[in-house]
């Protein structure tokens, strides 16, 4: 049993030279951070912490981009023994206002001690703060106490429990940002440790990530892992690697990484959006895992992914999957490591029809899937059906599972902790099967929509669409369609409006992109506006989300014949 | 005139956007709105490349370096007669 805080004393005191993560921006020199640095960068958070009256066990909410200082601030919350939680940046397609609604939706639930942001912020979250007495101190990257080596003998954050709750994870949008994902030391160590066997994590891997810090892949796999287990963690950011998608090769080259993480579409971007001369001279032979994780996997994107970079030394072994959530700390199953993940073809009408994933024979219409792996060691898969009740292998049902990394809750949401479990199961929302112990997931029973690894409540969608001139509340339906070339999900947006003049829908639906947009940061394929009755609504009235993807689908079939 | 803000513009509207109808004014904010998402900037950096031959950085991508087609134009310009 042991505390995060406990085994930052340990490396500090091992190796405190080594470095710990090479923080990448583009268009400077990456700056090495080692063991000793990165705790008294920690510290001088720690102290600030301690300076501005935050107790141990009470919520920071850390507001910062990419860069030390959020490094920082997280790692002095753990020494503190404060619970951090990140919270995405504000991006410049998103308006300030709708940023400050979410936060203070946050804010409500979470109730927070203290805020971390940059001066130029602070008035938008003090802003943001009105009505709400929980946050005692906005702390400013500026107004910081000195970086010091931390006194491990006296810090507040040594006298944690392995049961007390270390971090929060949220989820983004609105109905995300209230949902606040409550672990403890003991869940995030038995992860790590269940997760580091699954991949042989030794002292000679190299982790190169770009995910945020502010979703469970990034957190967990590309930053506490590698931290706490003392692999070196090479980290770049979103923003910088959607705009120079081959950096991520190049860093893999010059730095011998061996394991990455990246949702599907990750594949399909870095396949399509790269050219040679970006990679001369890169040498993708030390890759011995790239881990498809957070969105459906797809075997055409790890093809695609192989045949691009085979002539750069990527090994086809180096393809892999994993099935993952916040609830679980982290991972839930994991690949193969020294195979391929299995690949078979399952009968399309048995599937859709029976909800069973039979191997298709010669002649019949079949679906490809990809396993995500077999369960961590200390983690049970189960297969449900409705009524709750486990179902044979192949039969498609409900994902649920239990372990010991659980979450301890949703923060103060007793009703929505409650409402997740089933006689002691974790009902995960996703649909799969189970076959000779692995794990294909096949869908989801929620109508979330994910884009790029980012989990979308179509509700937020939705509301939004009924802010803009013309639309009336419940006169419109979000949902996401699968994009083959992109490997991931569109974004559509149905409106029924009283006009069945074309040029005004059309000026309706520019507004609603504009709107969108603006308000979620979230960028709309298609938005459709329609005359009324179009929308297909269930016989008490609620809209069928799917009944309406599919009347979408024929008709941008036939206009497209 | 104005062929460069265009050319570009068609491109957005049927490749990015996939709505070739759609007429993008050449003092319409592209990035900060969103129009232009983060995802196909990297494409449309490409298509520059290959239609004026001017390189775009990838730190040039965002709305601080340029945010309308009309601003996109000037910055081709500069570096073509370079």
């Amino acid at each position: 049993m042991t505390t995060l805080s406990e085994r930052l004393q340990s490396l500090h005191a091992r190796i405190p030279e080594r470095v710990a993560v090479y923080l990448q921006h583009s268009g400077k020199p990456d700056l090495p951070i080692a063991y000793r640095q990165l705790m008294c960068g920690a510290n001088a958070y720690a102290l600030t912490y301690q300076r501005e009256g935050i107790r141990a066990g009470e919520v920071v909410i850390l507001i910062l981009q990419h860069g030390e200082d959020l490094i920082y601030s997280f790692w002095g919350a753990i020494l503190h023994g404060a619970i951090p939680s990140i919270m995405p940046f504000l991006t410049e397609k998103l308006s300030p206002e709708r940023y400050r609604a979410d936060l203070s939706a946050l804010i409500s639930v979470t109730k927070p001690a203290a805020v971390v942001t940059y001066p130029e912020f602070e008035n938008d979250v003090r802003e943001a703060l009105k009505g709400s007495d929980s946050v005692r101190s906005v702390i400013v990257t500026n107004k910081l106490a000195s970086q010091s080596d931390p006194d491990f003998e006296n810090i507040s954050g040594m006298r944690r429990l392995p049961n007390d709750i270390v971090l929060l994870q949220h989820s983004s949008g609105t109905t995300g940002l209230q949902k606040g994902v409550a672990l403890s030391h003991q869940a995030v160590f038995n992860q790590l440790d269940a997760y580091s066997r699954a991949l042989n994590l030794d002292d000679n891997d190299v982790i190169v990530s770009w995910l945020p810090l502010y979703h469970d892949m990034g957190l967990i796999a590309g930053f506490l892992m590698p931290i706490l287990s003392g692999v070196p963690l090479v980290l770049s950011s979103p923003f910088d690697w959607v705009r120079a998608p081959y950096r991520l090769l190049q860093s893999v080259s010059e730095y011998k990484g061996t394991l990455s993480w990246l949702p599907n579409f990750a594949y399909n971007f870095c396949a399509q959006k790269i050219r040679d001369r970006s990679l001369e001279g890169v040498d993708l032979s030390s890759w011995r895992a790239v881990i498809n994780c957070s969105e459906p996997v797809r075997w055409e994107s790890h093809q695609a992914f192989y045949e691009r970079f085979k002539s750069y030394g990527l090994k086809l072994n180096a393809l892999q999957t994993s099935y993952a959530m916040a609830e679980n700390v982290f991972g839930v199953t994991q690949s193969d490591l020294s195979r391929p993940p299995q690949v078979e073809e399952i009968d399309r009408e048995a599937f859709m029809s029976e909800r069973v994933a039979r191997l298709a024979l010669d002649d019949r219409p079949a679906m490809k899937m990809m396993s995500s792996g077999k369960p961590l060691s200390n983690t049970r898969v189960r297969v449900l059906d409705e009524h709750g009740k486990g179902v044979a292998q192949r039969v498609i049902g409900e994902l649920a599972l239990q372990s010991d990394c659980m979450l301890t809750g949703y923060y103060n949401r007793a009703d929505a902790t409650k409402k997740a479990f089933l006689g002691g199961w974790y009902l995960t929302g996703d649909f799969g099967y189970v076959s000779n112990g692995e794990v294909f997931v096949t869908g989801r029973k929620k109508d979330m929509i994910i884009v790029g690894g980012k989990n979308i409540y179509p509700q937020d969608l939705e509301s939004l669409t009924y802010e803009v001139p013309g639309v009336h509340a419940g006169r419109s339906v979000a949902f996401g369609i699968f994009d083959e070339a992109a490997g991931t999900e569109d974004v559509v947006i149905i409106a029924e409006v009283d006009s069945e003049d074309p040029a005004q829908q059309e000026e309706i639906a520019e507004a609603i992109r504009r709107h969108v947009t603006k308000n979620s940061a979230i960028a709309l394929r298609y938005v459709k506006v329609v005359g009324p009755k179009w929308i297909l609504k269930t016989s008490s009235g609620k809209i069928a989300r799917s009944a309406n993807k599919e009347k979408f689908l024929k008709e941008l079939d036939a206009e497209n014949k | 005139m104005h062929e460069i803000q265009t050319t570009i513009g068609e491109y957005i509207s049927s490749s990015v956007l996939k709505q070739p109808k759609r007429q993008i004014r050449f003092d319409e904010p592209l990035i900060s709105s969103g129009l232009v998402d983060s995802f196909s900037l990297v494409d449309l950096a490409l298509f520059i490349e290959d239609k004026f031959g001017v390189h775009l950085d990838d730190t040039e991508l965002n709305a601080q370096t340029f945010d309308t087609l009309d601003q996109l134009a000037n910055l081709i310009q500069s570096r073509q007669s370079k």
